[in-house]
């Protein structure tokens, strides 16, 4: 059984539904307008900030607050690519063909984080630029200290993000389940653990927090966060290994229904 | 060859196979038969290393299905044909399952044209009828070209010309000395398409016999013997010449009298010797389909009870006239199948010299001629074969 075959089969799987193109596109466009909408709002707004906050605005964080919305439809993306498998029944034919699961899951996941890696780094380049081209006189620099490295964490953040939910997806099976446990995870609960002092400590240690640090340049003033831009993409990593490894064994071990 | 191995296989406290034991050999249709729930799909996905067996084991050509070297090619499946992302095309989804086991997408091709998909194999299958989707998943166990195939319930959905492609097509396999392992809940489907029959209920073994000798296990032979209504007194004496001659009499609600035990020339010698007119004496067998419930009967998990609403439907308008009671139905014998063992062939053999090892009706318009395994339509003694089986079939797509 030969990798690639299997891998071969996954790209025709993933380019031959609707959902891929709706899910990614979908990402793509929100990650880059809201990125654009808020640069061009925070420009308007910078000579009304105090001295604290002037000296912590960071231009590339700022064009990059797409994310957190575009981020939603990667999870989409992520949990339909896994789960399409369960919800239609096609993963008995699927695992019938290819009786080592590992190849199985490990191929639909490296063709999928593949294609995610390759829009969100497409992404992440254009919504720093169009960015930067709404904040006019406050922009960064693509050749800034530590700009390029942030661009390029932000591509890696959207692929972590999707990797994770099909990972979790993998867990789960079920679509529904899956994205009523992600979606407000992400968008919600995430945020008011952060947010809140007394959970603050522990929130950031929280995959989309961690790993959005690798999208800061500006350091923010009295900033304690106990990890770098690096690190915090790492503790991102080890959610997704977490995850992937957790849908592996429970694929390995389960009766494929 | 597929042998299973004391195959038991439990979901918390419910058991749905246990100590299942049998072989599957090359070059024959077998048919797996048991009632809804009885355990052969749970069964097929333990033979394909979808589900592990809590205890025993099943092996194909010797190996474990995930130890199986090249499993793809070996063996093909149809589990179940709504088992497709709705969103994709025929081609492509057949496409995806070839690239996976590394079969060449021209094969793809080859098979769509076997199951008469080829023209609407750029659709969505979201759109496909039941029986377009059940062809579809019989492209998908053929991609291969596999020494083993399994098929679940095939023949659901199909109406009756696919359902005789779909026989034709597993005989053909067979012939050419493949393992085809076919489930069905239709004994009726099962005796005109297996050589070989396992019969499970509540997950056990009951039966593991060949049709042939299933049939002359569960069968009986009876004659129906009518004599004149207007003299009840000359099927009296006939009833106690046969008794006396050591058959058994059984009288049937319409006045004819069931004879077990004994010839039918006897029987007409004994009416003859004791001047009794007859107006039927006819052979006739017991239908496998029930012997078969017989077998079956203890261990049906779903049966349907009395509904206390029953004949409280309103009173037919003044006027319009009750459905006709067709002749003969519901009384016993009607529809018996011939036996496939004195009548040969059951249905009749294809006309045309076959163009393909199992070539399927291209299109429903396409001539009759292009068709090698249509039935010809002057073939009215095998219509009432099928006729049992069309119906029920689609009582199991309601699940």
């Amino acid at each position: 059984m030969a990798t690639g075959q299997v891998v071969r089969s996954e790209w025709t799987k993933i380019r031959s539904v609707a959902s891929t193109v709706w899910t990614l596109s979908t990402a793509v466009v929100v990650t880059i307008a809201l990125g654009m909408l808020i640069s061009a709002l925070s420009k308007n707004e910078f000579d009304n900030l105090g001295e604290r906050e002037q000296l912590s605005f960071d231009p590339t964080f700022i064009s990059f607050a797409g994310t957190s919305l575009g981020q939603l439809a990667m999870i989409v993306f992520g949990v339909l690519v896994v789960s399409n498998e369960y919800s239609t029944g096609m993963i008995r034919a699927s695992l019938a063909a290819v009786p080592k699961r590992g190849v199985f899951l490990f191929s639909k996941l490296a063709v999928a984080t593949a294609l995610a890696f390759v829009v969100g780094m497409a992404t992440s380049f254009a919504t720093f630029f169009l960015g930067q081209l709404m904040l006019g006189d406050l922009r960064a620099s693509i050749g800034d200290d530590g700009v390029l490295r942030a661009v390029v964490g932000g591509g890696l953040y959207m692929t972590l993000i999707a990797l994770f939910s099909m990972g979790v997806a993998a867990m789960l099976r079920s679509p529904m389940l899956s994205l009523g446990i992600l979606m407000p995870f992400f968008f919600l609960i995430s945020n008011i653990l952060g947010n809140v002092s007394a959970t603050e400590k522990v929130g950031r240690f929280l995959p989309d927090q961690a790993g959005s640090r690798i999208m800061r340049v500006v350091t923010p003033v009295d900033d304690d966060t106990p990890y770098g831009p690096w690190g915090g993409l790492g503790i991102m990593a080890l959610w997704v290994i977490a995850a992937v490894a957790g849908g592996y064994v429970l694929l390995k071990r389960r009766d494929a229904q | 060859m597929i042998e299973a191995v004391g195959l038991t296989k439990r979901y918390g406290d419910k058991t749905a196979v246990y100590n299942l034991s049998f072989q599957v050999r090359p070059g024959a249709v077998t048919g797996f038969l048991g009632p809804n729930g009885s355990g052969k799909s749970t069964t097929m996905r333990m033979i394909l290393g979808l589900d592990n067996p809590t205890a025993g084991h099943v092996t194909i050509c010797g190996h474990p299905y995930d130890k199986l070297p090249n499993a793809p090619r070996q063996v093909g499946a149809l589990l179940d044909a709504k088992a497709v992302h709705g969103g994709r095309s025929a081609r492509n989804h057949l496409l995806s399952l070839a690239q996976l086991s590394g079969i060449p997408a021209r094969r793809v091709d080859e098979v769509l044209g076997v199951v008469g998909l080829h023209e609407v194999a750029g659709r969505r299958s979201k759109g496909f009828s039941l029986g377009m989707g059940q062809r579809l998943g019989i492209a998908a166990a053929l991609l291969g070209d596999p020494q083993v195939l399994l098929f679940d319930e095939p023949v659901n959905g199909l109406d009756p010309e696919g359902i005789l492609w779909v026989r034709n097509l597993m005989k053909a396999l067979a012939a050419e000395g493949r393992t085809v392992f076919v489930s069905s809940h239709l004994m009726s489907e099962m005796a005109l398409t297996a050589d070989h029959l396992i019969v499970i209920g509540r997950g056990q073994l009951m039966a593991d016999m060949s049709v042939r000798d299933f049939i002359s296990h569960n069968s009986a032979d009876f004659a129906r013997v009518r004599t004149p209504d207007s003299e009840p007194q000359q099927r009296e004496k006939l009833s106690a010449a046969i008794t006396e001659a050591g058959g058994h009499v059984l009288p049937e609600q319409d006045g004819a009298l069931r004879v077990t035990g004994l010839p039918l020339p006897r029987i007409s010698d004994l009416a003859h010797d004791h001047d009794v007119r007859l107006w039927e004496l006819s052979p006739h067998q017991a239908s496998l389909e029930e012997a078969y419930m017989r077998m079956t009967q203890g261990a049906v998990d779903y049966r349907s009870t009395v509904d206390q609403k029953e004949g409280l439907q309103q009173q037919l308008p003044p006027g319009t006239q009750p459905p006709m009671p067709v002749p003969g139905q519901g009384q016993p014998g009607w529809y018996a199948p011939p036996p496939p063992q004195q009548g040969g062939q059951p249905f009749a053999p294809p006309q045309a010299a076959p163009a393909g090892p199992y070539g399927a009706p291209p299109a429903p318009a396409a001539a009759p001629a292009a068709n090698p395994y249509a039935q010809p339509p002057q073939a009215p003694q095998s219509a009432p074969q099928s006729a049992p089986s069309a119906e029920p079939t689609k009582s199991e797509d309601a699940r």
